[in-house]
């Protein structure tokens, strides 16, 4: 993309804030959508409407919100430590955005094109787990403390799971750049990696169930990882008031917001890339067929935000549909079932690859 | 299933001169008078025999008889001196469905009442209640203090029928 | 060398999102590990029994309704019997058919209340909001009848303070039509979910002596697998003339007394209530619910002490009469106040996130508890 730009603006500088603009502008776009999208998504699930006044059934509120949160005080307790209580949400926020940096939206708009894009995820946004104990810890609060406890065992018990499943994919693709893998599974659904691949005979058929339970175990340890429920016992409202960040108020709670958001859509994308296609569309492009060829990116685009959106609103579904799950629970779950399962899978995917 | 007459007799059989009386003329119901300091033994008595079983106290509770004499205090109220406070016990038992009233009184001036916390585990809080309404102090309870009202109330006990509300706490004016 | 350990205390309120009013539980804890519960209420005293003691028996009544918020008409059915009994009067049949069907209707709505409130805080968020709307059809038909959706004031002593709409028999059909199905979706969504059983199942388990012993009443005991209910054991009003089952704990789940338990009989003890108000709405005979209402209620001189069964357990009044209009004596036996003191042994062993759904099997209010 930045070589792209460079062509289009003949500026090196220029075309390098660009670059880091665009993913930035697309995570604050999507967390306000995002908030709102949840908002209404809760009320029409449980009977009831959701914000209505604030523009066209209430798609501003989050802008409202944002304003109110802006001109909040913000308050310090006296005896939390105040260099990790403000570096804190900082620390969160880049763990979830720096991710963004290697996502391809489309065969045109990515942030850098790296090799390793996979690995560099994954390290990054282990990342958080720091910022969360740095903001549990700091507020002098025994709710926060044991918050910031729990989520950090949990996001890094459930780090495993997900790199068991992004190592068997990476097996049979045989790359760990995130738009090798999109451009891999080109010109139909049947493609996708869901679907066992775009490779040819027996193996294809026999991978297909083992992508889906691929599909499944990363779907929930990424839920974990974001904390959303059943996994949110970090935040468990009723529980501990507000987990780790009970003590922040105004804009640094909503930097922990806007982290959550983002992170939620970056692990939506990487699951919609490795198993559901990236940027592809399932039925060709229109841009192709009536020669157009500019428009082909923009609809790879569309194409992407639809998949990671879908992805978004399952997690939404479950969060108000589940309850939580306790913490020795929510470690038993990893530990004895996710796992075993990833080890085998990752073993099994490797067998058929030889064949 | 027993009538009280009938309990009130393997009572007195029992506990000769802990039993203090049947009071069977104000209605509704029957009410047995022990004497204060002996109630656990009779309790356990009526929890533990085959025929009474009364397994559960239904209810506590603490009352001012006010049947002292009126006595003047320095700023012209009324203060009651002399009379008993009681505490009546209704019991029941799941088994044998049959179920009585026990009374005991004591003094106003230093009542003293033995817990049943070791027969019946209801009487818990129902004594420390009792113990914060009215200054009745029960012997043998493991954790006797106040529980409706704060914990450091110094201006005495307030469902006692000569009761004044103290004009501060901690600096807060107390009358509305 | 072993390193000096302590253990953490945490303070749960008196302002928390689920302790379910103002109480404060002071937790001892090592890590997660629970090592003892001591709750400490008195936030909410409003001091019921000193005023009771400067009213009129009448008087008393809006007070009563204040006790135990959640089941308003429970509270003033078991005084106006109390009082009924210490008079001895007679009450006309159109009056106990209707204080019998309110009396079931709260039953229902303060059931709804506690499920909810149960699952909110396990964070199934949304069965809150669906139980919430069928309260309002209850909710509404209350309001027909008296013109209060939550504090009544509606049972007077002899009689009742409005009659019913004409419309009430018709709309309450109509609830119960509507009504059945949800119970159902509840069970889809909620009982036999695998998180939610895994939540509840084998927690804060109860077993049937320290229940009795420790005075246990209402669904709590009935989860332990005793079927004791006051509607039966010691019948007032008109039960005694319907038929319904006393659903109690088995264990279907995890083990007898456990918190799914205790919340299974819930959801059973709302169907019960259904069929008890099927029974008595076509039945309700013609009458004057004023008739027979006493100009001046002076009871004679003596004591009684009369107990109902409440949504949330067996509430009891205990009367002191010295002949007066006011009455001498009014004491409470609150269903909560002694629930709440099984907290201490239930939670043993237990981790934090425990406390919270063994809380919400207890199902108090802390309205009765602190009068």
């Amino acid at each position: 993309m930045y070589q792209f730009l460079y062509d289009l603006i003949g500026n090196e500088i220029l075309a390098g804030l660009l670059v880091a603009v665009v993913p930035l502008t697309i995570i604050l776009v999507f967390a306000l959508f995002g908030i709102w999208l949840e908002r209404k998504v809760s009320a029409h699930m449980q009977d009831r409407l959701g914000p209505m006044r604030t523009g066209w059934h209430g798609w501003l509120q989050t802008v409202a919100d944002l304003m109110k949160m802006l001109q909040k005080e913000d308050i310090i307790a006296t005896d939390a430590d105040k260099t990790l209580y403000n570096i804190a949400p900082v620390l969160v926020f880049t763990g979830s955005f720096a991710a963004y940096a290697v996502i391809p939206f489309s065969s045109k708009l990515l942030g850098s094109e790296v090799e390793i894009g996979l690995f560099y995820v994954l390290a990054i946004s282990s990342l958080v787990v720091a910022g969360i104990l740095m903001a549990g810890w700091s507020a002098n609060n025994k709710y926060s403390l044991l918050g910031a406890m729990r989520a950090a065992a949990q996001i890094i018990s459930y780090e495993i799971p997900t790199a068991l499943i992004v190592l068997s994919m990476v097996m049979l693709t045989g790359t760990l750049s995130l738009d090798k893998i999109s451009q891999m599974q080109t010109s139909s659904f049947w493609n996708w990696n869901i679907f066992g691949g775009a490779i040819f005979g027996l193996s294809k058929f026999l991978l297909i169930p083992f992508m889906i339970v691929g599909a499944l175990i990363i779907f929930t340890s990424t839920l974990a990882e974001v904390n959303r429920v059943p996994f949110d016992i970090p935040e468990a409202e009723s529980e501990l008031v507000a987990g780790y960040f009970t003590e922040y108020c105004g804009m640094k709670w909503g930097m922990f917001m806007l982290a959550e958001y983002g992170n939620m859509f970056a692990v939506s994308a990487i699951i919609a890339i490795l198993f559901f296609g990236g940027y592809q569309s399932p039925i060709g492009y229109l841009g192709n067929s009536i020669g157009a060829q500019w428009l082909v990116p923009f609809e790879q685009g569309f194409w992407f935000i639809a998949k990671g959106l879908t992805l978004v609103f399952v997690q939404m579904w479950l969060r108000w549909t589940l309850p939580r799950l306790r913490v020795d629970q929510l470690m038993t779950v990893c530990w004895k079932y996710l796992i075993p399962f990833a080890f085998i899978n990752l073993i099994i995917i490797g067998i058929i690859s030889l064949i | 299933m027993k009538n009280p007459e009938e309990i009130f007799e393997l009572l007195k059989t029992e506990f000769a001169d802990v039993i203090l009386g049947i009071d069977k003329e104000t209605p509704t119901e029957p009410i047995i008078a022990v004497d204060p300091t002996q109630i656990s033994k009779v309790g356990l008595f009526l929890r533990d025999n085959v025929a009474l079983k009364f397994d559960s106290l239904m209810v506590l509770s603490g009352v001012d008889d006010a049947n002292g004499t009126k006595v003047k205090d320095e700023d012209g109220t009324d203060m009651i001196s002399g009379g008993t406070l009681s505490v009546y016990y209704h019991l029941h038992s799941t088994n044998l469905k049959h179920k009585i009233t026990l009374k005991v009184s004591t003094p106003r001036e230093n009542p003293q009442v033995e817990s049943v916390y070791n027969v019946w585990r209801t009487s818990d809080w129902h004594e420390r209640e009792a113990y914060d309404m009215f200054g009745i102090i029960f012997l043998n309870h493991p954790d006797l203090r106040r529980i409706l009202m704060p914990y450091d109330w110094e201006a005495g006990y307030p469902l006692r029928k000569d009761y004044k509300n103290p004009e501060f706490y901690k600096g807060m004016k107390v009358p509305y | 060398m072993a390193l000096k350990t302590e253990t953490m205390v945490l303070n749960m309120g008196p302002q928390h999102p689920s302790t379910h009013g103002v109480l404060r539980l002071e937790l001892d804890i090592e890590g997660e590990l629970i090592l003892g519960v001591k709750p400490h209420i008195g936030y909410l005293h409003r001091c019921f029994e000193k005023h009771a003691e400067a009213m009129t028996y009448p008087q008393v009544i809006p007070y009563t309704d204040r006790l135990d918020y959640l089941a308003a008409m429970g509270n003033n059915f078991g005084y106006v019997t109390t009082v009924e009994k210490l008079l001895g009067i007679q009450i006309p049949e159109r009056v106990e058919y209707i204080r019998v069907i309110m009396a079931e209707l709260q039953r229902i709505a303060s059931h709804l209340v506690a499920i909810a409130t149960n699952g909110a805080d396990i964070g199934a968020l949304t069965p809150f909001l669906y139980l919430f709307r069928d309260r309002e059809y209850i909710l509404s038909l209350f309001e027909m009848t008296c013109g209060a959706r939550m504090l009544y004031n509606y049972m007077w002593i002899g009689g009742l303070s409005h009659d019913i709409h004409p419309d009430f028999v018709r709309k309450t059909k109509e609830f119960i039509i509507h009504f059945r199905p949800t119970i159902v979706e509840l069970n889809n969504l909620l009982t036999f979910n695998k998180i939610f059983i895994e939540r509840t199942a084998n927690i804060g388990i109860l077993p049937v002596d320290t229940a009795i012993n420790f005075g246990a009443s209402g669904p709590v005991l009935r989860g332990s697998g005793l079927p004791f209910d006051v509607r039966k054991e010691d019948p007032y009003s008109i039960y005694n003339r319907f038929d319904f089952e006393i659903p109690t704990g088995k264990g279907l789940v995890g083990t007898v007394g456990d918190c799914w338990d205790r919340y299974y009989v819930r959801v059973l003890e709302m169907e019960q209530s259904l069929r008890i108000i099927e029974q008595a709405i076509d039945k309700i005979p013609e009458g004057d619910v004023h008739s027979a209402i006493p100009k001046r209620i002076k009871p004679p001189k003596g004591t009684v002490y009369s107990r109902v069964e409440n949504p949330r357990g067996e509430l009891g009044y205990f009367i002191i009469s010295d002949g007066n209009l006011n009455p001498f004596r009014v004491k409470v036996r609150a269903p909560s106040f002694v629930n709440l003191e099984l907290m201490g042994e239930l939670c043993k062993g237990h981790l934090v996130a425990d406390v919270i759904a063994i809380l919400g099997s207890l199902d108090i209010v802390l309205g009765e508890i602190d009068r």
